[in-house]
């Protein structure tokens, strides 16, 4: 075999190699930004709404007729922003989302302070995005009152279960 | 999207749509470049050492994208979500490390040795075996939690495992180390790669309990937090458990390799920088203490302080020395920024062990600087994939046995590394996927499957679905 042509391979066998890589770091690159697109994309197909957005904890009889409304201020993620798993999101897609120490929540606790089932965040029929304690000993606390019934949850305001702070934006 | 009057249940799931995609088309993809590579270079091989294409080319690349295919569908099957790069990473080094076996094994000085065996078929046994454990790990592990009830009974087997080469009769000492049993009918065995996961699981499963008291009951001084004293216990007694390693079974890398998984986990299990700083001290005293009385771990520290004199030693057949650290600096410098092209270097005068602790210094010196670059950055990047399912992962014990896998691979890549390169002293540990052994490679292909597991669990969208809201007000809510 030529010279040249070893070498042609020799080169080009390290610029594959190359390529893979940067192909690699492509990607999480993507993943790294493929949250942000997705919500992108929904507050700009919020705005096509053109609704005025105020209020975030409007009665349950407006709710119904002001769908856009509420779509425009409805949370999309659930952030932990005290605590041992301070940083960790959820996306909320309409599912139930548990927490407490049990291994099959949805977000375990390690808290001495948490039961195993703790509380639980769900939407009900309108999307509204409500918290319930599920009886634990230590208490939920919704800002600074203790929940004794479901709940609301307005945009923002800390939960509290032990030392773990959970609030939901947008 | 049509009008603002969209029923409510439907307005949940418009979010709903807008999920976390699953990726498994990228992953396919680059599954499909990380086969193409290898046989990129099989051919390229083949051309300078023969001056045609091999003729098992198509059946070497087939068989290898089989593999990859069973596993990508695997994946698609058992975990969905999971990272898209962690599979063909593994894969593309896999594959290299297939071909570079295979080069060596076409070398006449290599074939005219005693010891000689065709290795890259036996390799690509081993590698089928590793992919079947990988699927078995994806089909049988459902969710990585399960392993938290095995907490302790990993750590038995982990002992039992490490203790194993020292059995009469069951362990063999090949050439210095007491890393290996022997099984008949099977070969050689190195247990501690698959003690490596079986203490992650464990030390995951300690620390999450005990992380509380390790990280808040201390003092701080000098800008340290100082832990209690009775809080030592456990790094008192992996410490010791690795100093044992090292003594009875005269191997460093192994024991630097789980005490060093286990300060890294402490770390990030406590978040306190002092845990890192006892450690670092520890393993530096228990290594120089050992060093003191071990020959076996002396000749290596002196290989590594002067490896030329070590060298010369050797060429005058002092018995008890070996030239191969100089051989392996050597090939590097030979190798130069481009390297002399697959196929075309000298790697093979190291001799013996070149396709397996030193199989680093052929891909040095036929690829070059700018080729080992890349080998260590896809490490690298498997690493980076751990750590970040770590991140992802939202139960402490995932996150921890995340980190811990990943912690112990980067070790491992670290040690046999810096040893062969000559940063520090050379150790007897192999470096995962590319390096000849069965052991090796079933141990990481399962390490692999168990962050893939992880990985899908930390990024599927919750599974739970919508609850009915009018099951939700009518239910009994007990408290538990």
């Amino acid at each position: 075999m030529s010279e040249l042509t070893l070498t042609v391979m020799r080169l080009g066998f390290l610029a594959v190699l190359w390529l893979f890589v940067i192909v690699a770091v492509q990607v999480i690159r993507s993943d790294l930004f493929g949250t942000r697109v997705t919500q992108r994309g929904s507050r700009r197909e919020a705005g096509r709404q053109q609704q005025p957005a105020r209020q975030q904890a409007a009665p349950p009889p407006q709710r119904q007729q002001a769908g856009g409304r509420q779509r425009r201020n409805a949370p999309s993620k659930l952030v932990v922003s005290e605590g041992t798993l301070t940083g960790t999101t959820v996306a909320l897609q309409g599912q139930t989302i548990t927490l407490g120490r049990a291994h099959d929540s949805t977000i375990v606790l390690d808290d001495d302070y948490a039961s195993s089932r703790h509380a639980r965040i769900y939407p009900d029929r309108d999307g509204q995005w409500i918290v319930e304690d599920l009886g634990s000993t230590n208490g939920t606390y919704l800002d600074r009152s203790r929940l004794t019934t479901p709940t609301p949850i307005p945009l923002g305001a800390p939960i509290r279960i032990g030392k773990t702070v959970i609030e939901l934006r947008k | 999207m049509s009008s603002t009057t969209n029923t409510p249940t439907h307005h949940t799931s418009t979010i709903g749509a807008i999920g976390a995609p699953s990726r498994r088309n990228t992953e396919l993809a680059l599954l499909l470049f990380a086969v193409v590579i290898p046989v990129f270079a099989y051919a390229n091989v083949g051309l300078a050492i023969d001056d045609k294409v091999p003729a098992g080319l198509l059946s070497y690349g087939l068989g290898l994208g089989l593999l990859a295919g069973v596993g990508h569908l695997a994946v698609r099957k058992f975990a969905p979500y999971a990272d898209p790069l962690l599979l063909p990473l593994a894969t593309l080094l896999n594959g290299l490390g297939l071909v570079v076996i295979w080069r060596l094994d076409q070398s006449k000085l290599l074939q005219s040795l005693p010891t000689y065996v065709a290795a890259a078929p036996r390799q690509l046994l081993y590698t089928a075996l590793g992919i079947a454990l990988f699927v078995v790990v994806l089909i049988f592990l459902k969710d990585h939690r399960v392993l938290q009830r095995y907490t302790y009974i990993s750590m038995f087997g982990a002992l039992v495992l490490l203790i194993l080469p020292l059995v009469p009769g069951l362990g063999a000492n090949i050439y210095g180390a007491k890393i290996w049993i022997r099984v008949p009918g099977l070969g050689s065995l190195q247990p501690g790669e698959f003690a490596k996961i079986a203490l992650a699981v464990f030390f995951a499963g300690y620390l999450m309990v005990k992380r509380d008291a390790l990280a808040l009951a201390s003092r701080r001084f000098m800008g340290l937090y100082l832990p209690r004293g009775r809080d030592l216990g456990p790094i008192l007694v992996v410490w010791l458990m690795s100093i044992l390693i090292l003594v009875f079974e005269t191997d460093l890398g192994t024991s630097l390799l789980f005490f060093g998984m286990f300060v890294i986990m402490l770390y990030v299990a406590t978040e306190r920088t002092s845990w890192i700083v006892f450690g670092l001290l520890m393993s530096a005293a228990g290594a120089v203490g050992v060093a003191s009385f071990e020959p076996h771990v002396q000749q290596r520290v002196q290989a590594w302080l002067d490896p030329m004199k070590e060298y010369k030693l050797s060429q005058a057949g002092v018995a008890g020395h070996s030239e191969q650290s100089m051989q392996a600096l050597w090939a590097f410098g030979s190798g130069g920024t481009l390297g002399t092209g697959l196929g075309q270097g000298h790697s093979d005068l190291i001799r013996f062990a070149a396709n397996s602790d030193f199989i680093l210094a052929t891909f040095g010196e036929e690829l070059g600087l700018a080729g080992i670059m890349a080998v260590l950055l896809i490490y690298g990047l498997i690493v980076e994939r751990g750590v970040r399912t770590a991140l992802a992962a939202r139960d402490p014990f995932g996150k921890l046995l995340a980190v811990g896998l990943s912690g112990a691979f980067a070790l491992q890549v670290f040690v046999v590394a810096g040893g062969v390169m000559g940063l520090i002293p050379l150790t007897g540990m192999t470096m995962p996927f590319v390096a000849y052994g069965g052991s090796s490679v079933l141990a990481n292909w399962a390490l692999i499957g168990i962050l893939i597991r992880i990985s899908d669990t930390a990024r599927r969208p919750a599974p739970a679905p919508a609850t009915n809201p009018d099951v939700e007000m009518t239910q009994v809510v007990r408290p538990s």
